[in-house]
């Protein structure tokens, strides 16, 4: 096997990988998106239903091709933002996810980056999809926890390409 | 209470437990124990390299424990050097063979090496040497036609695996060694025959390798001691300094009761070695197939049928991200491991698996399982019960995302 590392998870990891709560795809979405890649082995969807007049959260979903904190990250989080405005939702850290799950070991806190990207990728893809004027919470710019998704994503390709050359040799 | 204390309460004891991480640590055998344990509290405790009677003793201790380990090998006992690992065994063989060598700056290790091999190897770049590395097949056999066109008379050392520890590819050492040798005599040959001691015959009285890691715990004799085997006439070096010792090579304080726990280790596992050998590749041959016929799209790694070792069970379940599915086996209590990326320190998947070509999705979702002598034909019928229900929920998390 390659180099490990030990991964001391919180309790409250492992109580969400056992139950995650808010787990399956969502049929009637109001909108979905999903961050990582199956390359790096870390993808999550995020599925958010809302109450678009106020846009209001009134529930959120996942699915999660992870680890078990990737697991439990994006679990964490949908109970989180349950009944929250998007505003109070962007708001949310991968330091709280961290937080709320009773820390990450650090080589994991990606996968609460990668959840926090996924959530923040689903409501930019809101204001997107609807074709509504920007928020002025919602910056222009992509935010930390985004561009960490998209640099996953590009570590994927990169992985892919290198499979490529693999498979060629063969 | 501390965070661990709370993940192993939450988590609870599983009412039934199946250990098949042999690979990643192993208890001691029950006899090897008793073996043991007069060595620490009673007798044979002196420095042999001392001259008193405790010293004499235990040197005397010291022929006869190397004699049983060297017989199945059927090497001199005087060409067997005792390390605390099979780590720093290919450390040695690599570091103590390129420290009195000035000529000579290739060394050739094959792909799916242990990183032992791997890295040590390519530690030496900053020494100026050059390090080539073999492809392997798509079943993890080191590709002998490139190994012949990279040898030359600037080779220093080959090393190639016995048995790969990951997917249980035995490799053609033999062979590899013929062709060394008939380009070159003078070029080295080191095996790590970490995972096939005890596993397959091994005779370098006969396949005259240079040299060859062997190791204690993966036959349940203690962790802590491991050995290296030079052939007569080959110059080495130590690779790191200590006090005056009989292991001038590995120099320390001797430990006698692990070499006694090694050497009956040594002693049972050859004693059965045929009755053990059945067993596993029987419990083996139930999983490995029980498993791929019951489980919907997975993919077995490593060679089938004869070139597999008798206790490796290595399988991708497609849609399955690997470390979820090590913690939901271990809530079965079943303990087992994987090469995917979120159990290692870079993130990566396991190069053995890169190295004969699994796509990262197909890495990821693998679960490494060894058959050990100690485990019973009821606990695989447990295994192969319970991991269609624990692939299933791994998979329904995954949903509906595509891979």
């Amino acid at each position: 096997m390659s180099s490990r590392i030990p991964l001391p998870y919180a309790p409250r990891v492992l109580e969400l990988f056992q139950n995650p709560q808010n787990l399956g795809r969502m049929e009637d979405a109001t909108v979905y998106a999903a961050a990582g890649s199956p390359a790096c082995g870390d993808m999550i969807a995020f599925y958010l239903k809302l109450d678009e007049p106020n846009a209001i959260i009134i529930k959120s979903s996942f699915e999660s091709y992870g680890c078990a904190s990737n697991i439990a990250a994006a679990s964490q989080l949908t109970i989180m933002i349950e009944n929250k405005s998007l505003e109070e939702a962007w708001k949310i850290t991968w330091s709280d996810v961290s937080e709320a799950l009773g820390g990450l070991p650090s080589v994991k806190t990606h996968c609460g980056s990668l959840a926090v990207g996924a959530l923040r990728r689903a409501i930019r893809t809101y204001y997107k999809e609807k074709e509504l004027k920007l928020p002025n919470w919602l910056p222009e710019e992509l935010s930390k926890d985004e561009k960490h998704a998209l640099e996953e994503e590009a570590l994927a390709e990169k992985l892919a390409k290198k499979y490529k050359l693999l498979e060629k040799r063969d | 209470m501390s965070n661990i204390e709370g993940l192993l309460k939450q988590h609870g004891t599983p009412e039934k437990e199946v250990y098949l991480d042999w690979e990643n640590g192993s208890v001691v055998d029950k006899e090897v124990y008793a073996e043991m344990r007069p060595f620490y509290l009673e007798r044979t405790f002196g420095n042999p390299a001392i001259t008193h009677h405790m010293g004499w003793e235990t040197l005397d201790f010291y022929m006869k424990a190397k004699t049983k380990i060297a017989k199945p090998l059927n090497i001199d006992p005087q060409a067997l050097a005792l390390t605390h690992s099979f780590s720093e065994s290919n450390n040695l063989a690599i570091k103590g063979i390129a420290k009195l060598n000035k000529k000579r700056k290739k060394i050739i290790v094959s792909e799916a090496e242990h990183l032992s091999v791997i890295h040590t190897a390519k530690s030496m770049f900053s020494d100026q040497y050059k390090v080539e590395i073999i492809p392997v097949s798509n079943d993890g056999t080191m590709n002998l036609d490139i190994l012949q066109e990279r040898i030359d008379n600037d080779t220093l050392l080959v090393s190639l695996q016995a048995i790969n520890h990951e997917i249980g590819t035995i490799q053609p050492v033999k062979e590899a060694l013929e062709i060394v040798k008939d380009k070159d005599d003078s070029i080295l040959f080191h095996t790590d025959a970490t995972s096939a001691f005890g596993r397959i015959p091994l005779d370098y009285g006969k396949v005259e390798v240079d040299l060859a890691t062997i190791n204690s715990n993966r036959i349940l004799g203690p962790k802590g001691v491991a050995g290296l085997y030079i052939k007569d006439g080959i110059k080495i070096k130590s690779i790191y300094e200590g006090q005056l010792s009989l292991e001038i090579l590995s120099p320390d304080v001797e430990n006698p009761a692990l070499l006694a726990g090694f050497a009956k280790a040594v002693e049972i596992q050859f004693n059965r070695f045929d009755e053990i050998k059945n067993h596993t590749q029987n419990l083996r041959d139930k999983l490995l197939y029980g498993l791929q016929t019951s489980i919907e799209r997975t993919e077995i790694n490593g060679p089938l049928g004869e070139r597999r070792a008798p206790d490796n069970v290595n399988i991708s379940y497609l849609g399955c991200e690997g470390e979820a599915l090590t913690v939901e086996c271990s809530m079965n209590g079943i303990y087992v491991s994987s090469g995917s990326a979120c159990t290692s320190r870079i993130l990566m998947p396991s190069h053995i698996l890169t190295a004969i070509g699994r796509k990262p999705e197909e890495a990821h979702g693998s679960l490494l399982m060894k058959i050990n002598r100690l485990n019973t034909e009821e606990q695989i019928e447990y295994v192969l019960e319970r991991m269609p229900k624990i692939i299933k929920r791994i998979r329904s998390i995954t949903g509906g995302i595509e891979l």
